[in-house]
């Protein structure tokens, strides 16, 4: 059991990268974005295409390709996703819906259905032994930090620094925080920026760790949802949690019976939804 | 706006069938001298490893029929439609439907797991066009198409070895060196791993009755990211076989994770995921000792009727046209345009009954075995033989070398099984 319970923290330290995007931008906007899944799938092979260039080293290409991913989710904010921002959800709902069937068919079209891996060398055999018979992986466990450090720093971020004032003042109430001098766009775009960095490290990961596919975007959105909502919106150990609980349910589910695994997960999903609907911290109201 | 458009797509279409119905006589008489064979095949998706041989197999096979062959004493034109399964059972079967009704093919012929057999097989049945297929157990192919042993199907032929074969191969491969006799099984819930797996038909109840322990966890849904519970029971039970029948990437997945945790089987049997040079390429030196079924090698004793090649000679041909080492597909899918040109020089003319009988008629020697549909352990099936192998290092790479022949006496054995080593 043991086992059982480490090897989904592990998961959980996975799923947690996911949704970390999408707690962000839910949290400081309010917009859903149904394009997560897809996202992260496209930042893992663009990883996986940035690799060979740059020496094939994963943390080269990790370098190479967070800033890009900084700079493209500051563009698509702007150009794009602002406009969609208002009173109503369903804009911003329905164009990130279309830019998630967007992704996936012009990946099918530049990488074909055949599922990719990024080498990860040494590190994807590599593990520590924890005493007796219990092993863990070095990559699942550098994912796991990672994940913690995320969302520290996130939360950091948000309670000291000036820009995470200005990321709660838009979320609490974007007319007052317009009338103080702050422009909301710019700091919607830094936000789905930063979003945009957590998502492209969840990409180079899960294309470390397995393999990615065009088609497998709304798995991997469904998994940063439940842990989104698990936690509970807007917050980010509430997210951190939510996504451990969710990989240890799934462990469990798989522990016993081998198809049962994802649907444990659900079905932990649905019980929190039922006991607590509004996760198990929340912070955000509506 | 919406009823006139509708009233001119109508227009349209009538003007497109008055011109088909008049263009008819000069397109039967084209169609008179052509034969259209109709190809599906894994080009992408998890089973795209399959594939790989196509590009080479279908410049051969053209090349080979490029000045036409004569059947009943006329010429005919021999014409290859190539689709894409994308891996996927419901495409397989929409690309062999595409085939048949608007390609309008003569023959449909289909490689590469139940996944492509099966789905093609079944459209092809339901249109009434002659199909045949191999590279899939005959046994899901058979009985996962409802299939009945007294009547068999009436258009659909299918060549590869059975369960049997393998089954006995790899039992007595694991009798081969000593081991705790425990056998992990990795059997997704596809058509291949419902039927490995199965308590009647498939591997469980027959190493049992040899002494070996199965440690079953059940069927799961592949992909799947995560071995680690399969992992901790092996481990608990002290496995020293995992077999399996697993996709490549799902296979990287256990195998990696395998390694992290700490679980050191001493043989590691998985058909489908190690057939492949590609995917064992990926492992570096972690893939020297597993061990796989190897239906086709170039150190089969047999030749192609299509070219006079040797099973060796094929595989020289390909290596030094692609720059890729050779793969066991090559020699199925070159089997597969054998059969299908032999059949389509035996039937006389371009009806389907005809072209249905002269399969039946098959017996033919090709560069995978002979191939008889009227001699298989059901009807419409023709059995080709199996033995075992194993990636060996042979001077800086490593090579699939034959280690069993318990099935298939024929084909001579190259070297001893191994177990696998850790370092």
């Amino acid at each position: 059991m043991t086992e059982t319970i480490i090897q989904g923290l592990l998961l959980g330290g996975l799923y947690c990268l996911f949704s970390l995007g999408l707690s962000l931008m839910f949290g400081v906007m309010r917009l859903t974005n149904i394009a997560q899944g897809d996202l992260i799938v496209a930042g893992g092979f663009a990883a996986i295409s940035v690799a060979p260039l740059v020496g094939g080293h994963f943390v080269m290409a990790g370098v190479v390709l967070l800033p890009v991913a900084f700079a493209v989710g500051y563009a698509l904010q702007r150009t794009v996703l602002n406009r969609t921002l208002g009173k109503d959800p369903l804009p911003s709902l329905v164009v990130t819906f279309g830019l998630s069937i967007v992704i996936q068919n012009a990946l099918l079209e530049i990488y074909s259905a055949d599922p990719r891996s990024l080498d990860a060398g040494e590190l994807a055999t590599g593990s520590l032994n924890l005493g007796g018979d219990i092993y863990v992986g070095t990559l699942p466990l550098l994912i796991l930090v990672a994940a913690l450090a995320c969302t520290a720093g996130l939360q950091l971020l948000f309670s000291t620094t000036s820009l995470g004032r200005a990321f709660r003042a838009v979320s609490d109430d974007r007319e007052v925080a317009e009338l103080m001098g702050l422009n909301s766009a710019k700091v919607y775009s830094v936000a789905t920026a930063l979003a945009f960095v957590l998502i492209a490290l969840a990409g180079l990961f899960q294309g470390l760790r397995t393999t990615v596919s065009p088609a497998d975007g709304p798995l991997l959105l469904l998994f940063a949802f439940e842990s989104v909502i698990i936690g509970g919106m807007g917050s980010f150990w509430g997210t951190f949690v939510g996504a451990l609980v969710l990989g240890v349910s799934q462990q469990v589910g798989f522990k016993f019976d081998p198809g049962w695994g994802v649907w444990f997960g659900h079905l932990v999903f649905l019980a929190v939804l039922l006991v607590r609907p509004n996760g198990l911290f929340p912070k955000t109201k509506g | 706006m919406t009823v006139n458009h509708i009233r001119r797509t109508l227009l349209k279409s009538g003007a497109a069938v008055a011109a088909t119905s008049l263009a008819a006589p000069w397109v039967r008489a084209a169609g008179g001298t052509t034969f259209k064979i109709g190809y599906v095949s894994p080009q992408t998706g998890p089973l795209a490893a399959f594939a790989e041989p196509d590009a080479f197999t279908l410049e051969q096979v053209r090349k080979a029929v490029a000045g036409g062959i004569v059947s009943g004493g006329k010429k005919y034109v021999v014409e290859i439609v190539y689709k894409d399964s994308q891996s996927n059972p419901n495409r397989a079967g929409a690309a062999a439907a595409e085939l048949i009704l608007r390609d309008k093919v003569d023959l449909v012929i289909a490689s590469s797991t139940p996944a492509t057999t099966n789905p093609v097989a079944d459209q092809c049945e339901l249109n009434g066009v002659p199909c045949i297929t191999n590279d899939a157990p005959w046994q899901p192919y058979f009985f996962g198409r409802k299939g009945d042993p007294k009547q068999g199907f009436e258009w659909t032929y299918h060549f590869f070895w059975g369960l049997e074969d393998i089954i006995g191969a790899f039992s007595s491969l694991w009798g081969k060196i000593p081991t705790s006799k425990a056998v992990g099984g990795l059997w997704p819930n596809d058509e291949d791993g419902n039927a490995w797996g199965d308590g009647k038909l498939g591997f469980p109840p027959v190493l049992a009755s040899k002494g070996f322990k199965v440690v079953d966890r059940g069927r799961f849904q592949s992909p799947i990211n995560n071995f680690s519970s399969f992992i901790s029971a092996f481990k608990g039970a002290g496995v020293d076989i995992v077999t399996g029948v697993v996709p490549p990437p799902d296979f990287a997945n256990f195998w990696n994770q395998a390694g992290q945790q700490g679980f050191r089987p001493k043989i590691v049997t998985v058909a489908k995921a190690t057939e492949f040079p590609a995917a064992i390429a990926a492992f570096g030196d972690r893939a020297e000792g597993l061990t796989v079924e190897l239906m086709w090698s170039p150190a089969h004793p047999f030749k192609s009727s299509l070219t006079g090649q040797s099973a060796r000679q094929l595989a020289d041909a390909y290596m030094a046209a692609s720059g890729k080492p050779w793969t066991m597909p090559l020699g199925l899918k070159h089997s597969l345009f054998e059969t299908a040109l032999d059949v389509l020089k035996r039937s006389g003319g371009k009806d389907p009954e005809a072209i249905r009988n002269a399969i039946r008629g098959t017996s033919l020697d090709t560069v995978v075995g002979h191939i008889d549909f009227r001699k298989g352990p059901v009807p419409n099936i023709s059995k080709t033989p199996l033995v075992a192998g194993q990636w060996q290092k042979r001077g800086k790479g490593l090579e699939l070398v034959i280690v069993d022949n318990s099935q298939a006496p024929m084909i001579p054995v190259q070297a001893e099984l191994l177990p696998i080593k850790y370092g």
